[in-house]
């Protein structure tokens, strides 16, 4: 189980994000849709997972627990997703190219499983990047 | 409020006929009036000139495209952005100044009103929330209307009743002033990448012709009695040999009678001559058409015309009529920007360069001029760059000191890289005309006013008129002989009295004035046919809901409502 | 007696849906049910009504917690942040009226701050492309009416602006689109196979990444020249076929998206897409339109363009003049450089939306963030000042994705004693006035 695979991530919006985001951040809705990496079959058959496990997302920036599921939105092999939120952006590189506009989409990532490692609160990501949680 | 006199001045006033005498001009809330206390605060204008605030017939100055044309050019703010000495704002912009600098720069010029020539009714929200921004000049909007669905099926089947009643809701809708025609039938037909290039093209699917229309917004226009007539952006715009089109169109208001209670003898206004004078058959052969259009103007009465200066800038073109600024992209390839806009108009924007070493923009640049010199009413002719089309409307000192300086224009003529080729096709060389302070006044003020139908209030100095006043630091018995000193003195006025209050001294802005929003409220019978249509358009046709459409009046600060009553008509 | 509130807009997506029908109690405080509205719509008008909404701003305390203070201590502790820092990221805007966004500005002009909007880690790629090479564009009304060719490309409607193809893009009928749907010929261009593909007749999928080769590919196409057998993972022939299509059509519409702006490319892909849509004008009309996310991200391009002449990423910290570059200004570089002193956050989320890295920049500098909810930016700000929703419990001007305004509507009380945003700002610009007049903070 200790596979290691190296994917193509891409952040999108989805609508169980649009809905979670107006019922609130701190909401079981935006939690359930946005710590989640959706991802091919075979990617799973690949790291030697089972549907809704969680994994560890690693890019070049840092790391993020999420739930590994399959989607209804079809992706190729090799591509995986992330709603938009701030699990997604613990991983997205901030470089811009001088046009403003960060990593969003398309940059490489490492995913490992991670089964018992928990995921954080949509608040608690956020703030413990940030130094902001007294231990 | 407090009083003023004005004292030891040269007034030129079309309105009372003084041309240059001395005259105090005694001001008191907000009015000019017969006489004030001696407590009135004097303002010496010994060897200065005085005229009424000048109006500003046909601009861009708000809206969507004016807006798009902003923030697509980023460049634009190279040229000239910094903040000026008084209590300004930042300032941004050249051929595109922000809200805050086009307020400004028309009062630092003597200019109290201002007519934004173009409002997509859709968009109406838009264009006021931009004037409302706008601090000092006095704004109107006319909405854009030959194109539009409602009117083109109710003058197919000569319903002008319909028309005016249409009309009449559009502008309480959008806080509208008049009727804006732009590239009738041709802007329609850019839905469909087609145009309109005659007035007797067909308009796909609708089957009205662009002199169809014209004709009947004209008659719409004197059935309401609004204060404006209709204001026409002609078709076939700026191609070589379209001056007959133009005359062809100028025919149309023969026989129609002005019907009003502003004492506006016009019609038809005809904006921006100088793009529909050409002659030729190509850019290579083309040459000015300024002669023949202009002999029709002068002895046809009721129209009126603004002339569209080309100033040699580089600058943004923008306009309703899509299809020609697809056309102009074609032909210089810099950035298009476009927008349709459902069952109304559209919109384009390029930028364009007008450079004086080709001879195709100073044959332009001599046309421009042509049309004001050889206007012999100037209470009919007024001066206009189309801001931003043929130039910045920051440029009229520089058009002034050649229109008024016979030296000053030929040194500009004579230098240009092509003159031989330049002078042979146009006529201004052989012009001598210099345009008088008085000519000017007409040209500016009393007659964009009476045009407009606000000559009860604007463009003149009388007693019960707005103290709307522009002092220029010049004497006109030593009339400066050149361009740069002309300039300087017509763009930093040494006092802009608006509604009484001085709102620039000394070139300097020192007080943001009170200004009004105007718009027309034409009163016509309950009409159930036209309330049934708005209803089902809005239901089956438009992306908004009825009852989002209307411009509410918080939109329009101070608001100045007009109203005419055609109920009995 | 509950009552009905007609035409209301839906303060959620570009889209601004102006239909909803919201039912309010008799004392108008409660929204009972929501009407029209899509699934994320009717969730932001319901919100109002969730229990355990802050009311009153709330300061960080030393030890990490947050304590209730009065408007008016939060005020003066914002104003005086602004006033003390030479350079403040004053960003968001985006889910605020136009009327709020003015006096922000004038906030900013005097206190030197940076006004940027979301449109920056949005559709700041096409807006960078639109300055480069401009945009020929179109209402969405006019797409209703006559477009019989609709591409989306890179977005994703079905989610993310869910009554987008219904109103305006595939299903509507119009005045000549009588036939609604089996009228128009639909294509997507994604890397997924999206919700919105599987309502198109055609969907191309193309490789991640690769969307600028492709649409290069369909203008060389458009001008009958040779293509490679594949390109971005699609065959030539079906890049010919589509492109003869779309040729076919009398009204074409291209609507891209984050598949666009955010991939890499950026405005590059913007600006190829925009010149695509311009050469498709040689043979028929077509339009391109953005997919504006933020229901008011327009409004605040619109209203910076007319008061500064930028769409977004304005910087005043020059005081007297304006200055706009991508990459320098915009807030995510401002904060990956360490650049400012002070961040002002308003009407959005940073922390949930900017990448970590910027946002652990930003939470090392005295923050302010005013917000009608907790959320991530919120929780580490110094002082959260919580408002009443635009376009729920007060009114106010928006700017739909095709740039039409429309005044979003009031359907219910905001909370007792809460403040909108144009009244807080309107009192941060008085505090601030009085600060300076005493010659600082």
């Amino acid at each position: 189980m200790a596979n290691k695979i190296t994917l193509n991530l891409i952040t999108c919006r989805t609508i169980q994000q649009g809905v979670g985001m107006e019922a609130g951040k701190t909401s079981k809705k935006y939690f359930d849709a946005c710590t989640i990496i959706h991802m091919h079959p075979e990617d799973f058959k690949k790291l030697g997972a089972w549907k809704n496990t969680n994994v560890k997302v690693t890019s070049s920036v840092g790391s993020v627990i999420v739930k590994a599921v399959e989607t209804r939105e079809d992706l190729v092999p090799g591509l995986a997703h992330i709603p938009m939120g701030p699990w997604a952006n613990r991983i997205v590189p901030a470089y811009t190219f001088s046009t403003g506009e960060p990593c969003f989409k398309g940059f490489p990532v490492d995913v490992e499983v991670a089964t018992n490692e928990r995921i954080m609160g949509a608040i608690e990501v956020v703030q413990d990047a940030c130094g902001l949680i007294r231990k | 409020m407090s009083e003023y006199i004005i004292k030891n001045g040269h007034v030129f006033d079309p309105v009372q006929g003084i041309k240059g005498d001395k005259k105090d001009i005694a001001v008191k809330d907000g009015k000019i009036v017969e006489k004030v206390s001696s407590s009135a605060k004097v303002i010496d204008a010994k060897d200065k000139t005085v005229m009424a605030g000048a109006l500003e017939v046909h601009a861009h100055v708000a809206g969507p495209k004016v807006n798009a044309g902003r923030w697509y050019r980023p460049e634009d703010k190279h040229f000239d952005s910094h903040k000026k000495p008084g209590i300004t704002r930042i300032e941004g912009g050249k051929s595109i100044p922000t809200v805050f600098k086009t307020g400004y720069e028309y009062a630092r010029m003597g200019f109290t009103f201002a007519m934004e020539a173009a409002m997509p009714p859709l968009y109406a929200r838009h264009v006021h929330e931009e004037i409302h921004d706008t601090p000092i000049i006095d704004e109107a909007a006319l909405p854009v209307l030959g194109n539009n669905w409602f009117i083109m099926e109710y003058l197919k089947n000569n319903e002008v009743e319909n028309t005016a009643a249409y009309i009449s809701w559009l502008m309480r809708q959008t806080k509208g002033y008049g009727v804006k025609v732009v590239n009738p039938g041709g802007t329609e037909a850019w839905a469909w990448g087609l145009n309109c290039l005659t007035i007797h093209d067909p308009v796909p699917y609708f089957d009205i012709t662009p002199a169809e229309i014209m004709t009947g917004l004209m008659t719409a226009n004197e059935y309401l009695g609004l204060p404006h007539s209709m204001h026409v952006h002609q078709n076939d715009l700026g191609n070589p040999g379209n001056y007959k089109t133009t005359i062809e169109t100028l025919q149309l208001a023969e026989g129609v009678k002005p019907k009003n209670t502003f004492g506006r003898e016009q019609v038809m206004h005809s904006t921006h001559l100088q793009f529909h004078s050409y002659k030729g058959t190509n850019w290579g052969d083309f040459e000015s058409a300024a002669k023949e259009v202009m002999d029709y103007v002068n002895k046809q009465k009721n129209i009126t015309i603004d002339t569209g200066n080309v100033t040699l800038d580089e600058t943004t073109t923008m306009t309703a009529d899509g299809p020609f600024e697809h056309h102009l992209h074609g032909l210089n390839h810099l950035k298009w920007f476009n927008v349709d806009v459902e069952l109304e108009t559209a919109a384009g924007v390029v930028p364009y360069i007008y450079d004086p070493n080709i001879s195709v923009c100073a044959k332009q640049w001599c046309i421009g001029l042509e049309i004001a010199l050889m206007a012999k009413d100037p209470m009919r002719c007024f001066i206009t760059t189309d801001h931003p089309n043929a130039g910045p409307f920051t440029r009229y000192p520089r058009v002034y000191s050649w229109l008024m300086s016979k030296k000053v224009r030929d040194e500009r003529l004579n230098t240009f890289k092509n003159a031989d080729k330049v002078i042979g096709a146009t006529y201004l060389a052989n012009i001598d005309r210099e345009i008088t302070l008085y000519e000017l006044a007409q040209m500016t003020r009393a007659g964009p006013a009476k045009c407009l139908g606000l000559m009860k209030d604007y463009g003149g100095l009388k007693a019960g008129m707005n103290a709307d006043i522009a002092i220029y630091d010049i004497n006109p018995d030593k009339f400066p002989s050149d361009g740069p000193a002309i300039e300087k003195a017509f763009g930093n006025a040494a006092y802009l009295f608006k509604d009484g209050r001085i709102c620039v001294e000394g070139g300097k802005v020192v007080d943001m004035g009170q200004k009004k929003t105007f718009w027309v409220d034409a009163k016509v019978p309950e009409n159930k046919q036209v309330m049934h249509d708005v209803r089902e358009k809005f239901l089956r046709y438009y992306s908004v809901n009825e009852n989002n459409y209307p411009v509410p009046e918080s939109y329009a600060p101070h608001q100045h409502i007009i109203t005419v009553d055609a109920t009995k008509a | 007696m509950p009552k009905d509130v007609t035409d209301v807009i839906c303060p959620f997506c570009g889209t601004l849906c102006d239909d909803v029908v919201v039912t309010v109690s008799d004392d108008n405080k409660t929204i009972l049910s929501v009407k029209n509205a899509c699934a994320i719509g009717a969730e932001k008008f319901n919100h109002q009504r969730l229990p355990g909404r802050v009311k009153r701003p709330r300061m960080r305390q030393p030890d990490g917690t947050y304590k209730e203070v009065s408007y008016d201590e939060a005020i003066d502790w914002t104003a005086k942040m602004l006033v003390k820092s030479r350079k403040t990221l004053m960003y968001g805007w985006a889910s605020t009226s136009c009327q709020a966004m003015s006096i922000g500005h004038e906030i900013a002009e005097k206190v030197g701050g940076i006004v940027d909007n979301c449109a920056t880690v949005c559709h700041g790629s096409s807006l960078i492309a639109i300055e480069d090479v401009g945009v020929p564009s179109c209402t969405l009304g006019e797409v209703k009416n006559r477009a019989d060719r609709v591409i989306f490309w890179g977005c994703n409607p079905a989610h993310a602006h869910p009554r987008h193809m219904s109103r305006y893009s595939i299903f509507p009928r119009g005045f000549f689109t009588v036939k609604g749907h089996k009228g128009r010929k639909i294509y997507c261009v994604d890397c997924r196979y999206t919700d919105t593909a599987k309502c198109a007749d055609t969907f191309i999928q193309v490789q991640q990444g690769f969307d600028y080769e492709l649409l290069d590919a369909f203008r060389t196409a458009a001008r009958g020249e040779a293509l490679p057998d594949t390109v971005g993972g699609v065959p030539k022939e079906k890049i010919y076929e589509v492109v003869e299509e779309l040729k076919g059509g009398r009204f074409g519409i291209i609507f891209f998206g984050m598949g666009l702006t955010h991939t890499m490319g950026r405005n590059h892909n913007i600006d190829e897409a925009i010149c695509l849509t311009r050469d498709m004008n040689d043979f028929t009309k077509f339009v391109i339109m953005a997919m504006r996310g933020h229901w008011n991200v327009t409004g605040s391009g619109q209203v910076l363009g007319w008061q500064y002449g930028f769409p977004y990423a304005v910087d005043l910290s020059r005081r007297d003049q304006a200055r706009h570059q991508t990459g320098e200004t915009t807030s995510v570089d401002l904060l990956n450089r360490n650049e400012v002193e002070a961040c002002f956050y308003i009407a959005t989320d940073p922390g949930a939306h900017f990448p970590i890295n910027a946002m652990i920049s930003s939470s090392k500098k005295p923050t302010v963030t005013i917000d009608p909810h907790i959320n991530c930016t919120t929780e580490i700000s110094d002082v959260h000042i919580p408002v009443a929703m635009v376009g729920v419990e007060v009114g106010g001007c928006a700017y739909r994705m095709d740039n039409v305004p429309i005044e979003t509507r009031k359907v219910v009380e905001p909370p007792e004693g809460m403040l909108t945003d144009e009244e807080v700002l309107t009192k941060i610009n008085n505090r601030v006035d009085e600060l300076l007049a005493k010659g600082g903070a």
